[in-house]
């Protein structure tokens, strides 16, 4: 069982790549199938980002433990221009780049952790975690 | 790869397929567009029963051929939104702006024809 992918998010058929392995990841793990698609459509997002505003990038997507507790992790990061004001890029509706703007603070609803943290001109870096609700009994 | 469109009843209907990416999404947004401008249309549904994620980018262009094929007077309707989809949507703050929806093809269809009948007045 591949408990973590790796995707190099360069073109936009990576978006769909990186979704995928997320849905089948977090189905592996045993979330609901709603679950799976509220992190396949995080995972989307942030891939999105990543080609929106630095092109090139990368996802880790791996099963985490934190002491019962099991769940999946997103790590979405790039070496682009990174984000000059992160309160700002937060807000639903704020875009540089002609979209919804729903990317970062649409991804914090759809996780239950959300991560960010970013330098000028040297890139982004955004962690997200979604629990599992109980413990399978396997 | 472009998503078939057919001509049912006078009506167009789009299937979206299961994982589009971002330029299928574009190039059905224009061919959808150039069919509209070719024949005569009564109304356009576009069916997402396959689609399985609905970021804010497909929102973005579902929104957008809506409001152009709403211009060209053609009303759209949208079937077939999977329960775990619409429960993202939610999350993620994605609406439709006031397109409508029905829950599958078959009252989508029906939803253009009650339309229809009742801008023909008969």
């Amino acid at each position: 069982m591949t408990e973590k992918a790796r995707i190099r998010v360069a073109r936009e058929a990576d978006i769909v790549d990186a979704r995928q392995q997320g849905r089948g990841l977090a189905g592996r793990l045993g979330f609901s199938s709603c679950d799976c698609v509220l992190i396949a459509t995080a995972i989307s997002e942030l891939a999105r980002n990543i080609i929106q505003y630095a092109e090139t990038g990368e996802i880790v997507i791996q099963a985490v433990r934190r002491g019962r507790a099991r769940g999946i992790e997103v790590i979405a990061s790039d070496r682009g221009p990174g984000i000059e004001d992160l309160d700002l890029a937060m807000q639903d509706g704020f875009s540089t780049g002609g979209s919804l703007g729903l990317g970062l603070p649409g991804a914090r609803r759809l996780m239950d952790e959300f991560a960010v943290s970013s330098e000028l001109r040297r890139g982004t870096e955004v962690s997200v975690v979604k629990w599992l609700k109980d413990a399978p009994s396997r | 790869m472009s998503a078939p469109i057919l001509s049912l009843d006078g009506f167009l209907v789009v299937t979206i397929q299961k994982n589009p990416t971002d330029s299928e999404i574009i190039s059905l947004h224009e061919t959808l567009l150039r069919r509209v401008s070719e024949v005569r249309t009564d109304g356009v549904l576009i069916d997402l029963t396959a689609l399985e994620v609905m970021d804010s980018f497909c929102t973005r262009m579902l929104r957008a051929v809506a409001r152009t094929i709403g211009l060209r007077g053609a009303p759209v309707v949208i079937a077939g939104i999977q329960p775990e989809v619409a429960f993202a949507m939610v999350q993620l703050g994605l609406t439709l702006q006031g397109i409508p929806t029905a829950l599958d093809l078959e009252e989508g269809i029906d939803l253009l024809r009650r339309r229809r009948r009742r801008e023909r007045g008969s």
